[in-house]
């Protein structure tokens, strides 16, 4: 278990390297950061000594090596724009992301596990096709549209929530049904095709021979095992959320990670952009080991130790 | 491998199959709807996509008060029509979705094919590239290729292809591992029949079902991305008019004209669901036939 965990360590690592060098050869060949910190009619001197002064001059690899050495240290660099330490500006906006996200996917798992297993049982019911047909379209609708439809009904039309903006669980409900419906959607089809699944499995019927009640049927035996798949799926959604909710925040004027990233490559911001990508994908990363943790308590067949 | 009688028999089965899919007609006969409306209303109409009339600016549609046939599904606040826009913008998505779907089916098989039957270093190599690109916030990543490139169609398709090439790869690659065992790949190189012969004639035709219904799939997710991508002001550059950009300018106007963004979303939804319907379908048609192929 130990060496597992070492190695899925080194894999992020690697990750982490990969990515903060695909980020920083991109980033920087958008133009120059300078000029944009400059007044439009500074001179080419001062030009040139901020140029040199925040060391730009440098060959590519000499600045990618500089930011590699800082970042180990904890330093990620300072933005340009807001004059502070990226990391700062990132885990102050972290909380907002991880909110919406968390809300969103307890939202989706909360009702499609027990939908997806209702409609597994009751198979061909008008529940079955109905909630199965639901779900189709709730995958075919971009979120950020649906955003603006629950924007035009709830808000606009009703006047219940409002439009955009954190700090009250009122704000929170329409970005997060927004990004929750398509997750849900996908959930309670994965959560039916796995019931589906498990409940033709031999030990299923041997249980169901045995005389136990359905209910501990589906519960105990059925669903513990339909858990994997949905496990895997969901974690791995959620490390995608925390860095695809730009639209979303964009819809919600929401302040998340993703925002400020978009606003940071608007305005060539390189450090607080190669600080965000590399903490998401971190955290993506990270989140997935978790997942794969969570399989042993699960499943105390998977064992990840002597190599298997 | 498969032979040509053996494959066309598949085929066959295939479309049987997916005829009999309520699911997969009803989606493959609205995508064929939508695809020849966008390819041929041109032959119909001529109507200019930006022309402006100022003094019809959000109309609303036809059956509502104050809506005119002229302009069936109403118009903007520059009073451009509506309903020509979306049938413009339906050709930027189509035709984007597919093109960039081409390059990463083809990107991914290439490297799923190459990592798969070679192994060893290479696969390695290919395989931790794809750790990289999977953990890549991809929103993120496209937002700053676009940024960087500038935002064209060419750009558009390219890096979403680029992005997306990853998950045809794995597929491709996990194919290619347990078909390069089998008999007739182990027959065919004992006989000294080259490598790249192998991997076109033999492996290639065997992997093509999952990334054909893989391909189905990620048309749907190309095309909502390319509007997401136009929504932020990434996508297509103005002025042509786009699903995206449609929702992201009629959202000013929420409050008096909800078909500014109702219909374009409407639009993609619709062409979303007729895609998944046939992946759907697909994928019920191909699964058999995948555990039909020779082992």
């Amino acid at each position: 278990m130990a060496r597992y965990i070492l190695k899925r360590l080194w894999h992020t690592v690697y990750v982490a390297v990969g990515i903060s060098l695909i980020s920083f050869f991109f980033i920087h060949l958008s133009g120059d950061p300078v000029l944009l910190m400059l007044p439009p009619d500074a001179s080419k001197e001062e030009v040139e000594t901020l140029r040199e002064q925040l060391g730009f001059n440098d060959p590519l690899a000499v600045q990618y090596l500089r930011f590699a050495g800082h970042a180990l240290r904890g330093d990620l660099g300072v933005s340009l724009v807001h004059r502070v330490p990226a990391l700062d500006l990132i885990f102050e906006r972290l909380p907002a992301s991880l909110e919406l996200a968390g809300a969103a996917m307890l939202f989706a798992l909360a009702v499609a596990v027990p939908l997806g297993i209702l409609a597994a049982v009751r198979r061909g019911s008008l529940l079955d096709l109905g909630s199965m047909l639901a779900a189709l379209f709730g995958l075919s609708m971009p979120h950020f549209w649906l955003g603006i439809m629950l924007v035009l009904l709830f808000s606009v039309h009703l006047g219940w929530f409002p439009t955009s903006g954190r700090g009250s669980f009122a704000q929170l409900v329409l970005p997060a049904l927004a990004l929750g419906l398509s997750l849900l959607a996908m959930f309670a089809r994965l959560t039916r095709s796995v019931m589906l699944e498990v409940l033709g499995q031999d030990y299923v019927r041997t249980a169901r021979a045995k005389g136990l009640r359905e209910r501990l049927v589906i519960g105990k035996h059925a669903l513990k095992n339909a858990l994997i798949p949905l496990v895997t799926v969901a974690g791995m959604q959620f490390g995608f959320l925390i860095g695809g909710t730009v639209i979303i925040e964009t819809v919600f004027a929401w302040p998340g990670v993703g925002r400020l990233v978009v606003q940071a490559i608007f305005s060539r911001d390189y450090p607080l952009v190669q600080a965000a990508v590399l903490v998401l994908a971190v955290l993506f990363v990270l989140i997935n080991l978790l997942v794969d943790l969570l399989y042993v308590l699960l499943d105390p067949q998977i064992s990840y130790g002597g190599g298997s | 491998m498969l032979e040509g009688a053996e494959s066309l028999r598949l085929w066959g089965e295939t479309l049987r199959a997916l005829g009999r899919s309520p699911g997969a007609v009803i989606g493959g006969g609205l995508l064929l709807a939508i695809l020849a409306t966008s390819l041929l209303f041109p032959w119909f109409t001529a109507a200019d996509p930006l022309a402006q009339d100022l003094l019809a600016r959000l109309t609303p549609p036809c059956w509502q008060e104050g809506g005119s046939l002229a302009h069936p599904l109403g118009t903007d606040n520059l009073g451009r029509d509506v309903l020509v826009r979306i049938l413009h913008g339906s050709r930027v998505s189509l035709f984007v979705g597919f093109a960039a779907v081409l390059v990463a089916c083809g990107s991914g098989i290439l490297l799923g094919l190459l990592s798969g039957y070679y192994g060893g270093r290479l696969d390695s190599l290919i395989m931790r590239v794809a750790d990289v690109f999977m953990a890549y916030p991809f929103m993120l990543l496209t937002i700053s290729v676009i940024a960087v490139l500038g935002n064209s169609i060419l750009n558009l398709i390219l890096v979403l292809g680029l992005s997306d090439w990853v998950t045809y790869a794995r597929t491709v690659r996990g194919s290619v591992l347990s078909i390069k065992e089998k008999e007739f790949v182990t027959a065919a190189r004992s006989v000294g029949t080259p490598n790249r012969v192998i991997l076109r004639r033999h492996i290639f035709p065997n992997v093509l079902s999952p990334v054909l219904v893989l391909g189905t799939v990620r048309v749907a997710n190309i095309i909502i991305w390319e509007s997401g991508l136009s929504f932020l002001g990434m996508g297509v550059p103005p002025p042509m008019p786009t699903w995206g950009r449609m929702l992201a300018e009629g959202r000013v106007y929420i409050t008096d004209a909800w078909w500014l963004v109702t219909l374009p979303g409407l639009a993609i939804m619709l062409t979303i669901l007729a895609i998944n319907l046939l992946g759907d379908g697909l994928r019920d048609a191909l699964d058999p036939r995948l555990r039909n192929i020779p082992r």
